[in-house]
């Protein structure tokens, strides 16, 4: 598996040293000014330009910069964590597949299986105080972000004791704890929210005078990028200089359109640019490219820079959802993604490169099954919501129901925390 | 228990009622209520006049300390000193004292900063706060609404601004799923205190896309509240509450009424979301109404007080929840309700104030609730046709002898 680092991915210089271990440096002053600091005509932005005017081609076919042996990308480490991970990601969706086969589970269901790389590749370089907004294939983002197996699962059993407490549901993983901030059932419906967090990190630094360098990230699908939602958050995100990277995960198909039957251009990495941020192109099969990426993009929000448009080419295996029978799609192209598994590149990685053996990655495989078999017993074994949880979480502070007939706040009703009274 | 009436408000039937009410039949001496009690002065809902609601302990008092100031009758409006200013004046207030008072609320809109906002409820506000507090957004409301909900789940409290409540409809999506569901759907683990504020309604031949009424669509959105302000002293009040309200809530304000004057007080004092406002108690029949309608009201309460009629006029403030309570104990007393809003008559505010009215105080009722509603079209351009679809005093005089015969 090529580990090198894709020629069309010019961000910051080429040096491959990790940013992430420098000291923070200290953040740029606020410019007084909230606006574009673009004069037309439009001057040379060296990055985006270069990106640009590069010939479009797929990036394995890109001639890879031969990287010295004794340069690897990660440590053994790391390289478990990455491994971990991406095996909790897959383990996880496949045992969601067989528990919706069983009735453990009901409605709309979106398996991340083959998309672990991107997932793994950004989020496992987050801090808790970053957050993450995701869509409804959603499973996989909560876990890397840390939320425990448990309570996902718990959460797809309409359990309380899911991290939501089974009131949101596979498409709604939320978690105040690890920064998670959803989970939307509408495309394109988070990526607001997500410039909200990356507002509010900004708004924290400069009209707070905290310390605050954290960064959003914010995950959807190829189909978003042609919702107005989007457009308008690239051009607020790089107006106010935001901290988030926007990260298209394009895995060709948007339930049974395909990506070049929707979008009049395709490479949906060019349209960071127009907005005045680059514009990046990775393949999100290759979980260290992912990471390298990803390095850049968050330093370079860490930093102030602003945000970045990073899009991953990747596929998911299942499809659109547990309900969709997948009859669309090529079985070739199927093969040819299957063939690029991100975990078996990335086992491939470890093993050639000495910084793991096989027994070493069984081990995690198997404590990885233990832990998703665990989850679905406790979610087997917890209680579903009562009747008292109905009103509750309605609202923030239940005087949002009002004023009964008899004077009293309809929340002060004892019927209230049993779930029948009248609101 | 009183009983039924049927058809129209029959004076005949009330012989019926076991609740006789010998007032009813007697013709009503002019009240000892100055004619001239304005429908400026403002009685705070909780405290003034109403005896009914001093007394036993209103448990909803325990839990709003914070109301306190505004229940007491006296302050400073009334007893001389206080300071007169324009509707738009006292939201500018309210807002800048709650931005000075917390750093975390911020103010979310398209020409709200340099510009001072279109009714220039955020002039001065950017000069003060920096543009990072007060922030001009570019044409986007989704997008720009979703940023303020993002924002608020992680910590801020955004006042986001509609330049019209009517563009806000490109907000539906963020205003629906996000800001009333996600509280819900995240388990209760992030609120959204969000203040949605705009002017609405029907203003002077502004055309129909600019004069529409929101609260009918919103109504139905679960997680969040909604107020209409109509004075200057509840502007400034439910301004103050709905920022530091934890829930999300909508403050609907009213293109016409940003420049009505009133004295209030200095001291500070904030109205209670979910309560609604004692505007003239009376005896006869029960005027329900909010925001722009109030003035057609009490301008027609004039004539009717001159006809003889004492009607107990309420702007309900609340719109979403209903103030039951304040509602229910006038319709007890009263057994007639007239609704005048400017909604449309389908789906609107009015429509289920009636099925409240109905579901909860049928037996007090003496006849049909009658609500009068804008006509079910879009708002012309031409000022005629614009007047006629909107309740002019003149019908509600109508509407009340009515119900009253």
């Amino acid at each position: 598996m090529a580990t090198a680092f894709s020629a069309t991915l010019p961000l910051h210089g080429s040096s491959q040293e990790n940013r992430l271990l420098l000291p923070p440096t200290r953040l740029p002053p606020p410019s007084s000014f909230l606006g574009s600091t673009r004069s037309l005509p439009i001057r040379r932005l060296n990055h985006a330009h270069a990106a640009r005017r590069s010939p479009v081609v797929a990036v394995q076919e890109i001639v890879k910069e031969k990287k010295p042996t004794n340069s690897l990308l990660i440590t053994k480490e790391e390289g478990l964590v990455l491994y971990e991970d991406m095996i909790l990601g897959r383990s996880f969706e496949d045992m969601c597949a067989q528990m919706y086969y069983r009735g453990k589970m009901f409605g709309f269901v979106h398996l991340y299986n083959g998309q672990e790389a991107v997932s793994t590749g950004f989020i496992k370089l987050l801090t808790k105080s970053d957050s993450v907004v995701s869509t409804y294939r959603d499973h996989v983002h909560a876990l890397s972000k840390g939320v425990s197996a448990r309570a996902v699962m718990s959460e797809l059993f309409g359990k309380v004791t899911g991290c939501c407490r089974g009131q949101g549901g596979s498409m709604h993983m939320f978690s105040k704890e690890h920064n998670m901030l959803g989970g939307f059932a509408f495309i394109g419906e988070g990526i607001p929210v997500a410039t909200g967090a990356a507002f509010t990190s900004k708004y924290k630094r400069e009209v707070l005078k905290q310390d605050c360098d954290d960064v959003t990230v914010a995950f959807f699908g190829d189909g978003t990028c042609n919702n107005g939602q989007f457009y308008e958050c690239l051009n607020m995100a790089a107006l106010y200089k935001l901290p988030i990277i926007f990260v298209v995960e394009n895995n060709l198909w948007a339930i049974g359109m395909s990506h070049l039957r929707s979008t009049s251009d395709p490479e949906i990495w060019k349209k960071g640019p127009a907005f005045g941020m680059p514009g990046v192109h990775v393949d999100g099969m290759d979980v260290l490219k992912v990471r390298e990426v990803a390095k850049e993009a968050v330093s370079r929000a860490r930093r102030g820079e602003g945000p970045t448009l990073v899009e991953c080419e990747t596929y998911r295996f299942r499809g659109h959802s547990l309900a969709d029978p997948d009859e669309l799609r090529d079985a070739a192209e199927k093969a040819k993604y299957a063939a690029r598994d991100p975990i078996t590149a990335l086992k491939k990685y470890l093993i050639e490169n000495k910084l793991a053996n096989e027994g070493e990655l069984k081990t995690i495989e198997k404590k990885i099954d233990d832990l998703v078999e665990e989850a679905v017993e406790f979610a087997d074994a917890s209680p579903q919501p009562g009747r008292s949880q109905l009103l509750e979480n309605v609202f923030a502070d239940p005087k949002g129901f009002g004023i009964g007939p008899d004077g009293r706040y309809r929340c002060e009703d004892p019927k209230f925390t049993e779930g029948t009274a009248q609101v | 228990m009183a009983a039924r009436i049927h058809g129209g408000a029959g004076a005949g039937a009330a012989t019926a009622l076991s609740t006789f009410n010998p007032k009813k039949l007697v013709a009503p001496s002019r009240t000892n209520l100055p004619a001239a009690r304005s429908s400026k002065r403002c009685i705070v809902a909780g405290g003034g006049s109403d005896a009914s609601k001093s007394l036993s302990v209103r448990h909803s008092q325990k839990l709003i300390a914070s109301a306190a100031v505004a229940t007491k009758a006296e302050t400073s409006a009334t007893t001389g000193t206080g300071h007169e200013l324009l509707l738009f004046e006292a939201l500018q207030e309210g807002l800048e004292e709650e931005m000075d008072r917390d750093p975390h609320v911020c103010v979310m809109g398209e020409d709200v900063g340099h510009y001072g906002g279109s009714y220039k409820v955020t002039k001065g506000l950017a000069d003060k706060f920096g543009d990072l507090r007060v922030l001009d957004t570019p044409i986007c409301e989704n997008a720009f609404t979703g940023m303020g909900i993002g924002a608020a789940m992680t910590g801020l409290r955004p006042v986001i601004e509609g330049m019209n409540m009517g563009f806000l409809l490109l907000a539906f999506n963020q205003i629906s799923n996000n800001c009333g569901m996600l509280h819900y759907t995240s388990g209760g683990q992030f609120t959204i205190p969000v203040v949605i504020r705009g002017p609405g309604g029907v203003g002077r031949q502004l055309g129909a896309e600019h004069s529409q009424r929101l609260e009918s669509y919103f109504q139905s959105i679960p997680g969040i509240q909604m107020v209409a302000c109509s004075t200057p002293y509840n502007a400034k009040g439910l301004m103050k509450a709905a920022i530091r309200s934890e829930n999300p809530v909508i403050l609907f304000e009213h293109v016409l009424l940003y420049n009505l004057k009133e004295k209030i007080p200095d001291e500070e004092y904030i109205c209670n979301l979910e309560e609604a406002e004692m505007v003239r108690p009376g005896e006869h029949i029960t005027i329900l109404t909010y925001s722009r309608m109030r003035y057609h009201v009490m301008q027609a309460a004039k004539t009717l007080v001159n006809k003889g009629y004492d009607p107990e006029v309420i702007d309900i403030r609340s719109l979403k929840p209903f103030d039951l309570y304040t509602i229910g104990n006038s319709v007890k007393k009263t057994h007639r309700v007239l609704i005048v809003e400017e909604c449309m008559r389908t789906g609107g505010i009015g429509a289920s104030l009636t099925a409240a009215i109905n579901e909860n105080f049928h037996d007090y009722l003496d006849a049909p609730v009658m609500c009068l509603s804008s006509q079910d079209v879009p708002t012309p351009y031409a000022g005629t046709l614009e007047e006629w679809t909107v309740v002019q005093p003149a019908q509600i005089v109508t509407a009340v002898e009515q119900l009253c015969q």
